[in-house]
């Protein structure tokens, strides 16, 4: 286990491990999000009380899961850095950022597109948009940090930091709007209970969240590659790789 | 073993560097006084834009003083942020403090107190006044001054992590208020709920206990990430 652990700590490793491992993600991630979609977009049944405004659902989920996810993602590998001292996790930490937002920020979008055939409005200060907007400025505040900092060990350090006193806020924060408004409907999709809908819209849906997952696995994988290449570029292995391309 | 018997020959306990360094703190404070007046007029001023940005009708100001004064007061508070470790981290103190033997804790702890006592208990204090020129009612200006009191330690308190992160960079008004404005959210959701409640006649227990809860979390958990976040400000 902690040689495991350790060895995911070089970045020479990782590099050659996500490099194998890339390519199945990406073509994974392809198929899913294709499959997804034209089940989602084209077969499954349209809703008795939405219609097909519902559809956007396919995307909006998947994306509010990966905004959730992405920051979890985020502040542990900064909190991996700032213990262990582990180069590899500040890289992972910093590359989730970006793209973390990017996912918030759809979610947000589809969920506003939802928003206007449905409640009659692009936005409304609902709990979960709310508090999805409120990561949204998290999300950003870790960006903005990062490139303060001139030294790249000390903008790891501190954005790791900001991240984990976000991720304590997170909840305090779902909590406190949760109780001050609330008009989005319950999750439609969690672990615990059988999907209030039936198994032809959620199949599509659990596609698409899968793959989204190996998306941002994907995405995620090459932004620490670019990164580990960059930061690494002194060093002999990445002398090799260029060497032989 | 050295610092043990340093410590004990300068006589300065864990309680004596707390009071030491109020002490301090406030003496250097009061020479440069106008840093403490000039969040406190800042307050009045954005609480006066208000009515002649909207509307002078007081049935509407009644209803909106309570987020108007509470979103004042966190600016106010955000603005004098500046003072908390900037002037320490130019000068070499806050490095001198990382190095010495005494607890960074009780130290931090007292630089945030001191904080508030020359922030957020003025701003409590001067809270009736511009509550009642936007008609807040009796009830709802009593609420108000206490949700100031239980709330205001709590933007000291994040503040400064923010204000510890930040200190060794160059501009930092802009990337203070983003980083640190949306950790104050559930403050400020609770405090002004509880004021709007009280107006409204209702029960206020509830709210008044989360604010206490958030409060007690912080007190506990903000100075490790405090000090931490001047470690890592001071390492570069």
């Amino acid at each position: 286990m902690w040689r495991w652990f350790h060895k995911l700590g070089s970045p020479k490793w990782f590099y050659a491990i996500s490099g194998r491992l890339l390519p199945w993600f990406s073509v994974a991630a392809m198929l899913l999000l294709v499959i997804g979609t034209v089940w989602a977009l084209l077969i499954a049944p349209a809703d008795y009380q939405q219609g097909n405004s519902y559809r956007i659902i396919y995307i909006h989920v998947p994306a509010a899961f990966l905004a959730q996810s992405g920051y979890l993602l985020m502040a542990i590998a900064g909190a991996v850095g700032l213990i262990w001292k582990m180069k590899l996790a500040d890289v992972v930490a910093k590359s989730c950022a970006p793209i973390g937002a990017s996912f918030t920020l759809l979610a947000l979008i589809t969920g506003a597109v939802w928003g206007k055939p449905t409640w009659g409005a692009w936005w409304v200060w609902d709990a979960r948009l709310t508090s999805m907007l409120v990561l949204l400025f998290l999300y950003l505040g870790v960006v903005a940090l990062q490139s303060a900092f001139t030294d790249r060990n000390q903008a790891a350090r501190a954005s790791a930091l900001l991240a984990l006193v976000g991720l304590v806020n997170i909840p305090i924060i779902k909590y406190s709007v949760e109780w001050w408004n609330t008009l989005h409907q319950p999750a439609s999709l969690t672990l615990t209970q059988r999907p209030s809908m039936p198994a032809e819209m959620w199949m599509p849906l659990l596609i698409m969240v899968v793959g989204f997952y190996c998306f941002f696995a994907a995405v995620l994988m090459m932004r620490t590659r670019v990164e580990l290449l960059d930061r690494e570029r002194r060093t002999g292995w990445v002398k090799e790789i260029i060497r032989e391309s | 073993m050295t610092t043990q018997v340093q410590s004990a020959q300068s006589g300065v306990g864990k309680v004596g560097i707390f009071g030491a360094m109020i002490r301090r703190d406030m003496t250097a404070a009061f020479r440069h006084s106008s840093d403490l007046v000039n969040p406190l007029i800042f307050f009045v001023v954005v609480v006066t834009l208000f009515p002649l940005a909207v509307t002078p009708e007081s049935a509407f100001l009644r209803e909106i003083a309570p987020g108007v004064l509470w979103v004042s007061a966190l600016l106010a508070t955000l603005l004098s942020l500046d003072m908390l470790f900037q002037s320490d981290f130019q000068d070499g103190t806050l490095e001198q403090m990382l190095l010495s033997p005494q607890p960074l804790y009780s130290a931090i702890l007292a630089k945030v107190a001191t904080h508030w006592l020359l922030s957020g208990l003025p701003l409590t204090l001067l809270s009736p006044l511009l509550a009642m020129m936007l008609f807040l009612p009796a009830e709802g200006i009593k609420t108000l001054m206490l949700t100031l009191l239980i709330g205001t330690p709590v933007l000291s308190f994040i503040g400064a992590i923010g204000s510890a992160l930040t200190v060794g960079l160059r501009k930092t008004g802009l990337l203070l208020s983003l980083l640190v404005l949306p950790l104050y959210i559930p403050v400020l959701i609770f405090a002004s709920g509880a004021v709007q409640a009280a107006t409204a006649g209702l029960p206020i227990a509830g709210h008044l206990a989360l604010l206490g809860a958030i409060l007690a979390l912080t007190v506990v958990l903000a100075p490790l990430a405090i000090v931490t976040a001047l470690r890592i400000s001071l390492s570069g």
